[in-house]
């Protein structure tokens, strides 16, 4: 039986296992066989037991028994010890590993074999794992190896140098001259290799890339050929020809014209021609003007160039293919700020992807539709934030409600537009809103005065609505408590007014404090606001007294102390109520957190007063009570 | 690249080559946090995804999916094509691939990559030059396998 029908044997048993049991089972069985023949004198089954040990680390078994074997059938003359010998090593030796370094001389010896599929196996496997101190000791073979070889060998001897500068970035110096040589080769593979070795050198060595910008006229040469060049079956892909070498050329020039006019201006042209002659139908060629556009816009390209670039991504976000339209987006995101003017025309575009099904996409769309906000745009653009908001994603909620926020700050063309943006976000997604965001609404409130009766009546309307959302809950408590008298009046001139009684007003106030919807802020919110409603009502200050009265005895504490302090405001100090009361108080104690802004009065006198009324166990209730009264020096917002 | 992963829609790896060191147990961890959210994916979805600090790139192909983990500075769009040309590349070696050619050839699918790939880097553009060179080395291990046969008939 051919050797090789054993591994695929062992292979079929193991998959035949009904359970995992039967499966360990299998395994330990085979492990224990392959470790027997591995103690064995060689019989030639070598290559095929560790080929089998290799199947069972796939699978995720223990193999590091393994590991010796390797070292000795990479040392071993025949060929197909040494391919599975190697193959072992790459997948189970890495530099961390003690046996790596073993094998370090077998990989000397092979890098000089007269078989070039032999050195391959060593340069292959050199590149994969080889560790820092392997890679020192055998950078001169290597470089050996890129000046006087076949195509075949120097190819992957590039790649090679590669892996050893990424390990010991002092090596570069040692290959750049083999570097520069490779460039007049024919060969696509060695010219490939010798492009990445270039970029992955001038990446990390300042001198080095000012050396390599001298070659730049060279590589537009050879883009040219590839452009122009007809169908070449051999690297033809969908109409490109090696758009993978095109690729990688166009990311050297990129890196060679970054911040240089002259190696910029060398080769502008080529990039126009680029941008203009290949097809994107295929991913191929979307592929080549991607890397264009990237390079376009890096290094100091013409003006004219950089609209051409901004072009083919807006020409790219309409493409049916979703993975053009997400790297679209990636880009344009880089040069938002950049080259802002020419990435807003495609807005429209943009906008419309806000609306595609794929998360990711959906994600990109919304962060460029941020970007793009301006004090132009910002009525239109802001519809389509909200439209977005309504279906958007759970995860993007957050991030979107900010961004709304941030840019309606920026660029409200009204406070009445930016309180109705910001109600309207309440509304939508009000449980996906920061916490400063009540504050900040209410400082925006009050600021806004010739739009309260405005304001308190929308929100009114909001509450009798729905009161799930605590964050609009306890705005509008607020603004009700602040602002009721004008509620009760029951005319506003911008918007419909709501007729109400005293008692509809407090049978909302009610709601909010009875309900299990309500949180603890939210309830004190409204309890505040019922108190502050005593002295803007006439009929129903009773009602308020024992409501007041009723929550001196509730259970949470916070709100039993405030209920407490009111009561004793009610009690004692009745004729206080008034005076210093939020009646017409203009300014705004800023950031107060929570519900007492609406500011000072006149100064109370306030002789025993601080003293007489029970000390607070918080802060915030202390300042409150001194707020009511108005005017008494407290630093606020503790 | 960082690394290659090929494996079925039940999570079964059928390939792993990884070109950055890593502890075998950081290995099995990544490989599972990853598959789990590329199969999580719906087939619509774009080939694109950001995980952890890497990006990463996938397609299926029937029952197998095609995962690679790119650095920042790689495009994309050619990962596609490269993954595509793998794919070709196995076609044309096993004759129509499946998902059973790589389970029971597991050894060969390797040996086409590191003629494709070297380093986590395109070694060879042309299709038809890595597939020469898959040939000659089969053709060598034949010779090999032939004459220690025949050594052994004529020693006997």
């Amino acid at each position: 039986m051919s050797p090789s029908v054993r591994l695929q044997e062992m292979i079929r048993v193991i998959r035949g296992a009904r359970t995992q049991g039967e499966e360990r089972g299998v395994i330990q069985r085979e492990c224990a066989a392959i470790r027997a023949q591995f103690r064995q004198a060689d019989n030639g089954t070598r290559s095929h037991n560790l080929a089998k040990l290799l199947y069972v680390h796939m699978l995720g078994y223990p193999a590091h028994f393994g590991q010796m074997e390797c070292v000795r059938l990479i040392a071993s003359p025949r060929y197909n010890e040494k391919r599975v010998g190697y193959l072992g090593a790459m997948m189970l030796l890495d530099e961390k590993q003690d046996a790596s370094l073993l094998i370090t001389n077998s990989i000397k010896n092979d890098l000089s074999h007269n078989s070039q599929y032999v050195q391959s196996l060593a340069l292959c496997t050199l590149a994969c794992m080889g560790s820092a101190e392997m890679c020192r000791d055998l950078a001169p073979e290597i470089d050996r190896l890129l000046r006087a070889s076949n195509s075949y060998i120097k190819k992957k001897a590039a790649l090679c140098a590669v892996h050893i500068v990424r390990k010991v970035p002092d090596l570069g110096e040692l290959f750049t001259p083999a570097a520069r040589s490779l460039l007049c080769e024919k060969n696509h593979g060695v010219l490939h290799g010798a492009v990445v070795l270039i970029t992955e050198l001038c990446e990390r060595n300042p001198d080095t890339l000012e050396q390599f910008r001298k070659v730049v006229p060279e590589l537009v040469q050879i883009m040219k050929g590839l452009v122009m060049s007809g169908y070449s079956p051999e690297h033809n892909v969908a109409g490109i020809s090696d758009p993978f070498l095109q690729v990688r050329i166009l990311r050297l020039l990129r890196i060679l014209g970054r911040n240089n006019d002259t190696a910029s201006d060398a080769m502008n042209d080529l990039l126009a021609q680029v941008a203009t002659n290949t097809d994107s139908s295929k991913t191929a060629g979307s592929a080549v003007l991607y890397e264009t556009v990237l390079t376009v816009m890096d290094i100091k390209s013409e003006s004219g160039l950089r609209v051409l670039a901004v072009n083919i991504l807006g020409r790219f976000l309409l493409n049916n293919d979703r993975n053009i339209r997400y790297i679209s987006m990636t880009s344009l995101q880089k040069i938002v700020q950049t080259d802002h003017n020419a990435v807003q025309r495609h807005r429209g575009t943009i906008v419309d992807c806000l609306k595609d099904q794929d998360a990711s996409v959906k994600r990109r769309a919304l962060e460029l539709s941020l970007a793009l906000v301006s004090a132009v745009n910002i009525r239109s653009l802001m519809k389509e934030l909200l439209l977005f908001l309504s279906s958007c994603p759970p995860e993007l909620r957050a991030h979107t409600t900010s961004g709304i926020f941030n840019a309606a700050e920026r660029y409200a063309p009204s406070q009445r537009w930016h309180i109705d943006t910001i109600l309207h976000v309440l509304t939508t997604a009000g449980g996906d809103v920061r916490d400063e965001t009540v504050p900040n609404l209410i400082q925006l409130i009050t600021t806004a005065t010739e739009l309260h009766c405005y304001t308190v009546h929308k929100l009114y309307r909001a509450l009798i609505t729905d009161i799930s959302v605590q964050s609009l809950v306890q705005v509008a408590c607020w603004c009700i408590g602040e602002y009721g008298d004008l509620l009760l009046r029951g005319e506003c001139e911008e918007t419909e007014p709501v007729q109400v009684t005293e008692d509809d007003v407090l049978d909302a106030l009610e709601t909010v404090l009875q309900s299990h919807m309500s949180s603890p802020a939210t309830r004190g919110f409204a309890l505040t606001a019922t108190m502050k409603l005593s002295t803007r009502i006439t009929h129903n200050v009773d009602r308020i007294r024992s409501i007041v009265s009723i929550y001196g005895s509730c259970i949470d504490v916070e709100l039993q102390q405030r209920a407490v302090e009111y009561n004793a405001l009610f009690k004692k100090y009745d004729h206080m109520r008034y005076r210093g009361s939020v009646c017409g108080a203009p300014s705004v104690i800023a950031k107060l957190p929570e519900y007492l802004l609406g500011g000072s009065g006149e100064p109370v006198p306030s002789s025993g007063l601080s003293h007489t009324v029970p000390g607070p166990a918080t802060s915030t209730s202390g300042g409150d009570l001194l707020d009511l009264l108005g005017g008494l020096d407290v630093s606020p917002g503790e | 690249m960082q690394f290659m992963l090929l494996f079925s829609r039940q999570g079964k790896l059928r390939l792993q080559k990884w070109y950055v060191p890593q502890a075998d147990k950081e290995k099995k961890k990544i490989t599972r946090e990853l598959v789990q959210t590329v199969l999580a994916r719906k087939p619509k979805m774009c080939s694109f995804l950001e995980w952890r600090d890497l990006k990463v790139v996938y397609k299926r192909y029937a029952s197998l999916y095609f995962c690679c983990a790119i650095e920042d500075q790689d495009n994309e769009l050619i990962t596609l094509e490269i993954i595509h040309r793998y794919v070709e590349l196995l076609d044309k070696y096993f004759g129509s691939v499946c998902e059973l050619d790589i389970i029971f050839n597991f050894e060969k699918a390797y040996f086409i990559l590191d003629e494709f790939l070297l380093g986590g880097e395109a070694q060879e553009t042309s299709k038809k030059n890595v597939l020469k060179a898959i040939e000659q080395a089969d053709l060598l291990q034949e010779s090999e396998t032939t004459f220690a046969s025949s050594c052994v008939k004529l020693i006997l």
